[in-house]
């Protein structure tokens, strides 16, 4: 056996009553805090099940056309879409998209300037790479608990336990990306006279575009594969649909959840990639 | 701009300042990097560059050179030290008046060129009048303008990756002339581009440097480029300065065994040109002086001949003997009197000026500037000492 060095069953029930205490405490102005989010994600969710189905095929299909100037995709995409529907589960899956939607973006808005802090202050760096390892390895149920207890069921908790999850590939990579720059390239810049901004701006940031593109690639990937477990807390949407199936034992609901799901992501992702092939492209071709 | 490098240290690793004195007192590289891991990358290094100079600093990999360079700039900053430009330490600027400096002092040209992947030839251009704050329309209106200078109008809209070496780096040049500094330093800038595109690359610096006259910085790991561009030369050893001087000096007497080392494949003959074995006229009249005062002058002088100027232009010789003839014949100009001379620009090189002396049996060439304009005659003398 090994001894035991300090009550762990102490240490277990100050961290509960730590959390207790924040609950009682703070739980209303969290919620507070967090409702411009979920102002922004209902009014989302409003509109991609309020529109006709077909108005959404088509500016996602215009869309993908933006991203990757190639009308074939634009097609591949909208089938996909288009086969959600045919599934049956075309409001569930406004419901997902809406979800992926807002915590893509806030993912991009607090990922990208961290990234950028890490690369600029390398003590910073080593206080977020551990930081980071934990909100990859660390499993989701285990900050879900007092995210929930916190701001309760539904969809804050949902975003928040999405964004822990799917945030660190884009620090990382847009930590890596900067880093990469060639230092000749941004010598040249400082010799020029380039003053901090100007080099992170001008350089360093174009420069490092594809990894960061490639980030936010793997961080929509990363956010589609916690839908499930968001669905566990209250987001409804495709990951509710695979739990029902899981709970009454029906196969087939889980199987075309999944299948929807699947569809989702190959659409992010192949959008995603598209944008960021034809971004560092311009970077050697004619923009 | 004048620049002036006082008493230079540079010592890399963690507690550089800790060991400045331990170098002040005479400790050298070797012994410093055993004892304390530190390495010494400049020593002692003191310069003086006059406004208007081709300054080359010379020495192989390693020598720390490219270190130096960093200093004007301060992209290095020395452990201990001053870099005064014209009266101003470039040491005791804040930052705002570094970035200030930098853009419109000097700027730079890099052996790997360091231009804007993801930016057109243009925008590299223009860079530096970015950074500055220029608007668009002014900005490429200059950019364009040192583009045709480089010859490089067409290929604005071309990104880097598409320009051979040569292109790239006369992009780089453009984009350092392109602020209009009055200091270029140029840290390698042709080394990675093959002999031919190299010397090109230096012909039209020369040009270029001929109506520009700005203060140039030029680095280079090669002998026959510091000594064809040079005005003078430093010669940079283990971080320690060598030797510093004109090419013929840096020629007819190395400092020490280094340099000869360095000196003794180099075809003098090819570095070297006319206006190095220059030696000024003993007597100048011009087309208007009267024959008898002519020869007068030309007997007190004691010489055989004396040259005749129009303006500044060389229009021939007149030698004593014919100068008597003109007395004789009681002629008013010496214009019908004259005899023809070899001319030669003074940047021809001595390779060329050789057999023409030859074959000349002695008669003297007489060396002309680019404008045409008469500047003396090639010394027999000196050229027979600089090039056997």
């Amino acid at each position: 056996m090994f001894p035991e060095l300090f009550s762990t069953r102490e240490l277990r029930k100050t961290i509960d009553g730590s959390v207790d205490w924040l609950v009682t405490e703070y739980a209303d102005s969290f919620e507070a805090l967090t409702q411009p989010f979920l102002t922004l994600l209902i009014w989302l969710e409003q509109l991609l099940r309020g529109a006709p189905w077909w108005s959404v095929i088509l500016v996602i299909a215009g869309l993908s056309f933006a991203a990757s100037r190639n009308w074939l995709m634009s097609a591949g995409m909208a089938t996909l879409l288009f086969f959600i529907g045919a599934l049956g589960l075309w409001d569930q899956g406004m419901q997902t998209l809406a979800l992926m939607l807002v915590a893509t973006g806030l993912s991009v808005t607090i990922g990208i300037p961290i990234g950028i802090l890490m690369a600029s202050y390398d003590r910073f760096r080593k206080v977020m790479l551990p930081l980071l390892d934990v909100m990859q390895t660390m499993p989701s149920f285990v900050y879900l608990i007092p995210v929930v207890m916190l701001f309760g069921l539904g969809k804050v908790p949902a975003i928040f336990a999405t964004i822990i999850y799917a945030v660190p590939p884009l620090i990382r990579l847009t930590d890596l990306g900067i880093r990469l720059v060639d230092p000749d390239v941004l010598e040249a810049s400082r010799a020029f006279g380039a003053n901090r901004r100007q080099q992170m701006l001008g350089v360093q940031l174009p420069l490092a575009l594809p990894n960061i593109m490639a980030g936010i690639n793997q961080t929509t990937m990363m956010a589609l594969a916690m839908v499930v477990v968001a669905s566990m807390i209250g987001a409804r949407g495709l990951g509710q649909e695979v739990l029902i199936g899981i709970n009454r034992l029906e196969v087939g609901r889980g199987l075309l959840a999944g299948l929807a799901i699947v569809a989702l992501a190959i659409l992010f992702d192949r959008v995603t990639q598209s944008l960021g092939q034809r971004l560092s492209a311009g970077q050697k071709d004619a923009s | 701009m004048n620049i002036q490098i006082r008493n230079i240290y540079k010592i890399f690793g963690k507690k550089p300042e800790a060991q400045l004195a331990k170098v002040k007192d005479g400790m050298g590289k070797d012994d410093l990097l055993d004892a304390t891991g530190h390495t010494l990358g400049l020593d002692n290094i003191s310069l003086d560059i006059d406004a208007g100079q081709i300054f080359v600093i010379m020495g192989l990999s390693g020598s720390g050179k490219s270190t130096l360079i960093r200093h004007f700039n301060r992209l290095i900053e020395p452990t201990d030290g001053h870099i005064m430009v014209d009266g101003n330490d470039v040491m005791a600027m804040n930052d705002q008046e570094l970035e200030d400096f930098r853009r419109h002092k000097i700027s730079m040209v890099f052996q790997r060129f360091g231009l804007f992947p993801h930016k057109t030839v243009l925008e590299n251009t223009a860079y530096g009048l970015q950074v500055q704050g220029l608007g668009q329309a002014e900005r490429d209106k200059k950019a364009n303008y040192w583009l045709e200078q480089v010859g490089l109008k067409g290929f604005e809209s071309q990104h880097p990756h598409q320009l051979s070496g040569g292109m790239q780096q006369r992009v780089g040049l453009a984009r350092a002339l392109t602020t209009d500094p009055e200091i270029l330093l140029m840290d390698e800038a042709f080394s990675a581009l093959d002999p031919l595109i190299r010397r090109e690359m230096q012909d039209q610096l020369l040009d270029l440097q001929k109506s520009l006259n700005k203060t140039i910085v030029f680095i280079t790991h090669d002998l026959d480029e510091a000594l064809r561009l040079g005005d003078k030369i430093a010669i940079l050893r283990d971080g320690k300065l060598v030797q510093t001087g004109s090419p013929e000096e840096i020629l007819l007497s190395p400092a020490d065994d280094y340099v000869q080392a360095f000196i003794q494949d180099v075809n003098r003959a090819r570095v070297l040109t006319a206006g190095h074995v220059l030696q000024p006229a003993k007597l100048t009249v011009t087309l208007k002086s009267q024959p008898a005062q002519v020869l007068e002058l030309i007997r007190s002088n004691g010489t055989d001949y004396a040259c005749v100027l129009d303006g500044r232009h060389l229009k021939g010789l007149i030698t004593q003997l014919d100068a008597q003839r003109a007395c004789q014949e009681q002629a008013d100009s010496l214009h019908n009197y004259l005899s023809a001379v070899h001319t030669v620009h003074c940047d021809t090189e001595l390779e060329q000026v050789l057999p023409e002396l030859l074959t000349r049996h002695g008669a003297p060439i007489a060396v002309t500037d680019n404008d045409g304009q008469f500047e003396g005659w090639v010394s027999r003398e000196k050229l027979i000492a600089l090039v056997a």
